[in-house]
């Protein structure tokens, strides 16, 4: 029992910030599974969502705010999408991610501007913030409220992505870009709509996350980002539930590694975890083989 | 044009560069701004070259270049500091266990080295990978690169994760652009080489480049490792700049940095890096800093949105601008040379020709 | 061709961009000197005002722009000076120090005040070296900035101090047996003065668990569980106050009960608002309580609330810090510097600066063979979680 009590905050940590990293890197995912794209500018559009929610509740109550947040971070990412991405369908793919950490630079140093600088205090989310005790272990209720909320948006992401008209679009469209397009799919609408769902899982992770960790600085999206698109590759990158998985275990290893006193390194074997599942499976843990093209 | 007389041209013209800046550097006060952006734009524009080695020439798309730098930075501070600072800045670890310094130029040299040695262990498995894998995979072990040396068990060599500091640093201007100019001259040479073909060869086509005969693995490898040592030295170089170095400061956003020096310079193009590098440094760390200043007034109109930050802003505006609009960079994927400019000129100088003589039959 | 004609216009509009900086610095020169009767001496000013110490830098700043409001002359050599503050952004990073301080240098300020933050000091202090600039430290407590260097001075205490006065007061106050060490990789200030503590507190018999944790990190809930786990009486946290805004958040939603310590950087309201109304008991180390000098209190709490900007650099309220107390004295230090040296030229300031003694906010300020103040007291407080504001507890020195 001791040992549970002892234990059980660095599992439920884990599980917690698993979460919350899957639901950024169902965005990541999906944009590569599409467009072959690495968004580098998705941990940053995470990150924007928390600050939008540090304004917002100054002017507004917190159910409107949370519908705003929620509706000004898709509009953010289908303004990216729009703006920096599609005019460059036709470039190398290096110019499109190249234009990807240029959005991340920009949304950076304009988050930078607003705020001064400062790390920004995000408000307590009612309900959410408090505080709950299970087995002996103190923690807020957004830890154990994000792996189940995590696993039902993800049950009804992939529920659409298998039953809706949209959803056979973007599976078409990652199985063959070229071809989809023959078949009549309007690629342009399905990408803008890999974009929106992500920003919209973006926004929720976001609330959950700094709930968690309060505070919001500009550059307070890159970690996560980061990780999560790890996360991404670790599962397989193109496959939702891949994503999922992988995102639980980084989040969970992490704290592992730091329970265990090995803090200087739990960045680091996040990334240690990637390059073995790279060199020993290249496409991760549930990707598809991918078929070289001539 | 001859190729002898070319030589000539570019030997002539690095001379007289190097003239400029020494007269620069007696006429103008060494605080000026101008030394500081030319000091970091050369280191840079060494980097961002052999970056651009990989990713422009070989089309290796590697994001590991901050750690190699930080590798060739931490080699060359370590074996520099003087032996008689050692126990003030190894504060924490009684003096460390490094107990000797050697000369400069060979500490630049090792840093070069230690980073090749580290690129050829990890490009072993890496290099396997392809495109967007290979780029994370580099990210990757870089941040693990950066991770160790912070380890405070490698305290007594590393300084744990604490400044490295005391080291020899520039005393003139002139010392980065001759390493560095040897350098990028080494990579110019290599380029043009067979190693160079070969290289462009797998950039085009791997599978047709394999087919010529080319070692796809071999050759692929090379370029990682050159481009390492490279970069390990312009590490050194840069630690000479800061006068202080830490772990910390080698994050994946420098090599972002850099890469975005390649990709508006002009990817496959050496001499557009190295203008994309002396214009990159020279607006983020001087031009634009007046839109830092919260006290400008236009008559009695007080810009209020100028306030610091707004710098940044700006900056990260016109760099989106470049990738949306001005897609190939600066240079494409040519070269400046006398020659094109020479062409250049002489195509404007005989349509204005024909212009005139066009008026002056009327 | 037309990429040509385009690159050519790209090259030209940085040019002017170029030209613009310059044309706009002899305009703001000329604001200045408009003002006076023609002279005017340059204080650099050289604080983070973004990245992880931005709020301690913004409010150091604060101080010495306050300082600024007040006494905007000065008389140098039988002469009226203006004195024009020249403030520039270190970014936090110890990579964008250098160039940051190589801006102050050739602006041509006479003496450069700052910087919040070990590292960035340490990292801009060769550039100021090499130009002949002296620097007078407001906060940063490192030993290692004023070892070896002549031009270096500063006025605030050392963290072999500070370490020793919070290992003291653990022990005294909570016969604290073990502690817990939290200090932040890569940032000076954090690992020195968490080294300084073990140091202390191990001589005076106790244990120490020693942890770190990467920059960017967020999420400190393994580690205030870790704390729990070791059983320590005691955790220290020498830190940013951006991390310690979310450590104090993250320690009071998990319930933990034992005192949370640290050191000067955490004298900021960033640190009261986040423990507002929670259950955590927070103990700091700083240079100034506030009711020290009610009349400096009052004057600097009107001014912050007449200007809507430094109300939002203080963190939206009036709470006063030590932080710019030890702003404003550095002013005024720079200020007899100048007087004494009876010139602009850096040289002479450096100088002078040797024999300045100047009776602060803070206490008496006066320099050491090293460059260092010599100062022996330091000021232990309490947040108080109900009413936001600090609470005096002691004044501690250490048996030298």
């Amino acid at each position: 029992m001791e040992w549970i009590t002892k234990n059980l905050p660095y599992l439920m940590a884990g599980i917690s910030v698993g979460g919350q990293y899957a639901l950024i890197a169902i965005g990541y995912t999906m944009v590569y599974g599409i467009l072959r794209l690495i968004n580098f500018a998705h941990g940053d559009i995470f990150m924007v969502a928390g600050l939008i929610m540090v304004y917002a509740v100054t002017v507004m109550p917190m159910p409107l705010a949370i519908v705003l947040v929620i509706a000004a971070t898709v509009a953010l990412g289908f303004f990216v999408e729009r703006a920096a991405y599609k005019p460059l369908r036709s470039a190398p793919r290096m110019s499109v991610m190249i234009s990807a950490i240029g959005v991340s630079y920009l949304l950076q140093n304009l988050a930078l501007y607003i705020t001064g600088g400062l790390s920004q205090q995000y408000p307590a989310i009612p309900w959410l913030s408090d505080t709950v005790t299970i087995l002996g272990a103190t923690t807020k209720r957004v830890t154990l409220v994000t792996p189940v909320l995590t696993v039902a948006l993800v049950v009804v992401l992939v529920l659409l992505i298998k039953y809706t008209k949209i959803g056979m679009a973007m599976r078409a469209a990652s199985r063959d870009f070229e071809t989809s397009q023959l078949m009549g799919i309007k690629l342009n609408s399905v990408i803008s709509m890999t974009f929106v769902i992500g920003s919209f899982l973006a926004a929720i992770g976001s609330m959950l996350y700094f709930t968690n960790y309060t505070g919001v600085t500009p550059t307070a999206g890159a970690m996560p980002g980061l990780k999560a698109f790890v996360a991404a590759v670790f599962g397989g990158i193109g496959s939702i539930p891949g994503a999922v998985i992988g995102a639980f275990i980084i989040g969970i290893c992490e704290n592992i590694i730091k329970g265990l006193g090995w803090t200087t390194f739990s960045d680091a074997f996040t990334f240690a975890l990637l390059i073995v599942i790279l060199i020993a499976k290249p496409t991760g843990l549930f990707g598809e083989k991918a078929i070289d093209k001539v | 044009m001859k190729k002898t007389t070319k030589a000539i041209w570019n030997v002539g013209l690095i001379a007289a560069l190097l003239i400029l800046l020494f007269l620069l550097e007696q006429v103008l006060p060494s605080s000026s701004m101008l030394f500081m952006v030319l000091k970091k734009g050369a280191i840079y524009a060494l980097v961002a070259v052999s970056m651009n080695l990989l990713n422009g020439f070989t089309g290796l798309f590697s994001l590991g270049q901050a750690g190699f730098m930080l590798l060739g930075a931490y080699t060359y501070a370590i074996l520099t500091i003087p032996v008689e600072s050692r126990a003030s800045v190894y504060q924490y670890f009684d003096g460390g266990i490094v107990q000797f310094s050697i000369p400069v130029p060979l500490a630049l040299i090792a840093g070069g080295i230690v980073a090749a040695v580290f690129a050829f262990l990890i490009g072993l498995p890496v290099l396997r990978l392809k495109s967007d894998y290979l780029a994370i995979a580099t990210l990757g072990f870089a941040e693990i690169i950066r991770a160790v040396f912070q380890w405070d068990k490698l305290g007594p060599l590393t300084n744990g994760s604490n400044l490295l500091r005391n080291f020899p640093t520039f005393n003139s201007v002139l010392y980065p652009f001759i390493v560095a100019g040897i350098c990028i001259g080494l990579i110019v040479l290599l380029i043009n080489s067979t190693y160079g073909r070969a290289f462009k060869a797998i950039r085009d086509d791997e599978i047709a480049a394999e087919a010529m005969g080319i070692n796809l693995a071999h050759h692929k490898q090379l370029a990682f490792v050159i481009s390492s040592f490279f970069a390990g030295v312009s590490g050194g170089l840069l630690a000479m700049y800061q006068t202080t170095i830490q772990a910390s400061m080698f994050r994946s956003s420098m090599t972002y940095e850099i890469l975005l020096i390649v990709v508006i310079g002009g990817i496959g193009s050496i001499t557009g890096s190295c203008i994309g590098s002396f214009l990159f440094i020279a607006c983020s760390e001087w031009w634009l800093r007046f839109l830092d200043n919260s006290n400008l007034y236009i008559g009695d109109f007080h810009l209020t949105f100028m306030r610091p930050g707004f710098r940044k802003v700006v900056f990260s505006i016109i760099i989106m601008a470049i990738v949306l609009f001005y897609r190939k960079g600066i240079m494409g994927d040519r070269e400046f040379s006398i020659e094109a400019v020479q062409k250049f000129f002489r195509k404007r100088f005989k349509k204005k020709q024909t212009v005139e003589g066009g008026s002056s039959h009327e | 061709m037309k990429k040509r004609i385009l690159s050519v216009l790209l090259a030209a509009a940085m040019l002017s961009t170029l030209l613009a900086g310059c044309e706009r610095k002899p305009e703001a020169a000329a604001d200045g000197t408009g003002s006076a009767d023609g002279n005017v001496v340059r204080i650099g000013v050289f604080e983070p005002a973004s990245g992880d110490n931005g709020a301690g830098g913004k409010q150091e700043t604060l101080g010495i722009q306050y300082a600024n409001y007040v006494t905007p002359t000065v008389e140098i050599g039988g002469e009226e000076y203006t004195v024009q503050l020249d403030i520039v952004d270190n970014e936090s990073s110890n990579d964008k120090a250098p160039s940051a301080a190589a801006t102050l240098v050739s602006d041509g300020v006479s003496v450069v005040l700052g910087s919040y933050g070990s590292g960035v000091s340490i990292a801009g202090s060769d550039t100021f070296k090499e130009a002949g600039i002296p620097v007078i430290g407001v906060t940063c407590t490192n030993p290692q900035i004023t070892e070896g260097n002549t031009h270096y001075f500063r006025i605030c205490f050392l963290d072999p101090f500070q370490g020793t006065v919070l290992a003291n007061f653990a022990n005294d106050n909570f016969g604290a047996k073990k502690a817990y060490v939290l200090t932040k990789l890569g940032d000076d200030y954090s690992t020195g003065l968490g080294y300084y503590f073990t140091q202390a507190f191990e001589a005076l018999g106790g244990e120490v668990v020693e942890e770190t944790f990467q920059e960017g990190n967020s999420d400190f809930t393994s580690y205030i569980t870790s704390a729990k786990n070791e059983g320590a009486d005691v955790f220290f946290a020498p830190s940013s106050t951006e991390v310690a805004a979310l450590l104090v958040e993250q320690a009071a939603s998990q319930g933990l009960e034992i005192p949370l310590l640290a050191g000067d950087t955490w004298d900021s309201n960033v640190i009261l608002n986040a423990a507002e109304g929670k259950n955590v008991d927070i103990y700091v180390s700083t240079f100034y309580q506030e009711g020290g000098d009610p009349e400096f209190d009052a004057g600097i709490k009107e001014w912050i609330n007449s200007d809507s900007t430094a109300k939002a650099n203080n963190g939206g309220d009036d709470t006063v810090s030590g932080l710019t107390v030890m702003g404003y004295d550095a002013y005024y230090v720079a200020l007899e510097a100048l007087k004494a040296a009876g010139s602009t030229d850096p040289a002479a300031v450096n100088e002078a600066l040797w024999d300045v003694t100047y009776s602060g906010v803070s206490g008496d300020i006066s320099f050491n063979e090293i460059g260092d103040a010599n100062r022996d007291a330091a000021y232990i407080k309490h947040a108080n979680t109900e009413t936001g504001a600090w609470d005096f507890v002691a004044e501690q020195s250490v048996a030298q």
